[in-house]
């Protein structure tokens, strides 16, 4: 009996499988543990419940301005395009990266040159698919620092990134996709909803 | 009375390890005797972290982690708290000053080869404060709620949700809700009052007793401890840390807080380098600054995130600029298995590691500066060139290293 405290004796079959048995049941108690600790970090149920959808009248708007609103706490840009202003979308499609709005950026309704259920009222979430900059809409044409073929469009400070005028990106720079274009529709003529399509859904 | 202190330490010393500590760590701790200069960024670094704990726990004692509350909270401490002005330029200075410090002490480890054999694990911990230190500088620098606070914070976040597949959920873990807003806030200040500071004070207490155990090692990148006197074991080129260091470290320090001490009380915002101008303004969440740029000691990561600008193989270039960020400081860590060369010092390297090492710390101060600057043609095309000489410093060394004809080490510490 003495020597059964030594510890090699009792490293035998029985023990070590205690020893495992018990590492195993600790690590998932650990695991269990950590579960709600990790679950609190993930939105509480009041900023899910926040991102009712805007209302938003549009009568005012004038051709060539940019109104902004706050949707789920992001920017959307509501721009009034002048025919100049779309005339320039097509003349550019050979330097942006999806001309034809093929990756699911913007609903079914909104995928076409213009990006929008009417051709000249583009809705989109103003940041850049980057790394979530707000663009500036530079409507000036050819600037120094945008070089003489910029025609007009949304240029992100932070990194240099350039979309036109209906939010698609240019190639070769670091956004990879075109802007978002939310779920939108109108209740009458210049009555915008943002953020859902009828006001039932909502 | 000598008397009676010889008993209480007599008495401690039977129940703690008061006096063999003393002398394993400072008194008969022997460092080379050969450290210069470059030496003193190890005992600043601790200083600045002490400076830190301390003005930040003040700091704590009026700010407010709420949206609504925070900036005017700052504005606050600096207006109507007596003296609030001065533990916060304190605070905020001394947060630019703690990378001045540990980008030293970086470099030093570079010049010198002090992430060689046997150092490697000390280098890696170090790595690991590197880290912390960057956390810590980017949640702290989200509390003020200005501008910059919140576009800076939109960026860095935008950054973890360029990971494929867990990057959306891993979002939403770091902000607690569907956008940059309160809650992200509350819970970075837990980050960087509680979890990141108890990590950092960790760290560097294993940094330091990995550190002893290893020993220093110094400008001529030589082992003292293969060379010891006979009969006493103590290493022929070694003196005790205690009083020979812990008094040279004090000039360090002495000259350290003349340069701090001019910046808090003549230029804390050092002409928009340490505070930004942005920052002065509330955070407002639909529109970005026109120019924005992270403060100094990030800008050269910075740079390389946004020098890619084209598809590679199956990844796009946000992902790839994310990555090649990522790289950029994660590669230090694998220095002490890149460097190939017999020689651990610059002393004794040859021309080509000299040349390499120059070109490194170009790179690094124009990519710095490329990344305060508005991005054009011309500076992402010189941000480019440059990351590619960056990483070519670290991914060439297992060749350039070798190859490098170097001199013979000396037996003995020189001067």
């Amino acid at each position: 009996m003495a020597d059964s405290f030594s510890i090699e004796n009792e490293m035998n079959g029985r023990r070590r499988f205690l020893v495992a048995a018990t590492t195993v049941a600790g690590g998932i108690a650990g695991a269990a543990v950590a579960t709600p600790f990790l679950l609190s970090m993930m939105p509480s149920e009041r900023a899910k419940a926040a991102g009712a959808p805007v209302e938003v009248d549009i009568e005012k708007l004038e051709p060539g301005m940019l109104l902004t609103v706050e949707w789920r706490g992001r920017v959307v840009w509501i721009l009034n395009r002048t025919p100049e202003m779309l005339a320039t979308l097509e003349k550019l499609e050979g330097q942006l990266a999806d001309p034809n709005s093929e990756k699911d950026q913007q609903p079914d309704y909104a995928q076409n040159r213009t990006r929008s259920i009417k051709p000249e009222i583009l809705v989109a979430v103003g940041l850049c698919t980057h790394l979530g900059c707000s663009p500036i809409l530079r409507k000036d044409i050819a600037p120094e620092d945008l070089g003489p073929d910029w025609l007009g469009g949304f240029f992100c400070p932070c990194h240099g990134s350039k979309f036109d005028l209906a939010g698609r990106v240019y190639s070769n720079l670091p956004a990879p996709t075109n802007m978002v274009v939310p779920p939108h529709t109108y209740l009458t003529d210049t009555r915008l909803l943002v953020g859902a399509e009828s006001k039932e859904s909502a | 009375m000598s008397k009676g202190l010889n008993s209480l330490k007599e008495w401690i010393d039977k129940r703690f390890p008061m006096t063999s500590n003393w002398e394993a760590h400072l008194s008969k701790y022997y460092a080379p005797k050969n450290f210069n200069f470059w030496y003193y960024f190890g005992s600043l670094a601790l200083l600045v972290l002490v400076n830190q704990l301390l003005t930040g726990i003040f700091l704590t004692m009026n700010y407010k982690p709420d949206a609504t509350l925070a900036f005017a909270s700052v504005e606050y401490i600096m207006r109507d708290v007596d003296y609030g002005w001065l533990i916060r330029y304190m605070h905020s200075t001394g947060a630019s000053m703690f990378f001045v410090v540990v980008y030293l002490h970086m470099f030093r480890g570079m010049m010198y080869g002090s992430y060689r054999k046997p150092r490697e694990l000390l280098w890696l911990i170090g790595m690991a404060i590197f880290f912390v230190l960057m956390s810590l500088a980017f949640t702290g620098y989200i509390l003020p709620w200005g501008q910059m606070s919140y576009w800076g914070a939109q960026v860095i976040v935008s950054m973890f949700g360029a990971i494929p597949v867990v990057g959306d959920s891993l979002t939403l873990l770091l902000l607690g809700d569907f956008n940059l807003s309160d809650a992200t806030l509350n819970r970075f200040f837990a980050y960087h009052v509680v979890t990141l500071p108890l990590l950092m004070i960790v760290l560097v207490f294993v940094h330091i007793l990995a550190l002893h155990e290893v020993g220093s090692n110094n400008p001529d990148g030589i082992e003292i401890k293969s060379n010891k006197n006979p009969k006493t074991k103590i290493p022929v080129d070694g003196i005790p840390f205690h009083p020979y260091y812990s008094v040279k470290d004090i000039v360090g320090v002495i000259g350290f807080l003349i340069i701090f001490c001019t910046i808090v009380f003549f230029a804390p915002e050092f002409g928009g380098y340490f505070l930004e101008h942005n920052n002065f303004i509330p955070a407002n969440t639909l529109q970005t600054p026109d120019h924005i740029a992270p403060v100094w000691y990030f800008t050269p990561y910075y740079s390389m995130l946004r020098a890619v600008t084209v598809n590679f193989l199956w990844i796009d270039a946000k992902l790839w600029g994310v990555i090649l960020m990522a790289a950029a400081v994660i590669i230090f860590a694998f220095l002490p298995w890149l460097d190939r060369s017999p020689v651990k010092s610059i002393r004794y390297k040859g021309p080509i590691f000299k040349f390499a090492l120059t070109m490194f710390v170009i790179s690094f101060f124009v990519l710095g500066w490329l990344g305060m600057k508005a991005p054009t043609p011309l500076y992402t095309l010189l941000a480019q060139i440059f990351t590619v000489i960056y990483f070519a410093f670290f991914l060439l060394m297992p060749w350039y290293s070798k190859i490098d004809k170097t001199k013979p080490e000396p037996k003995r510490v020189t001067k």
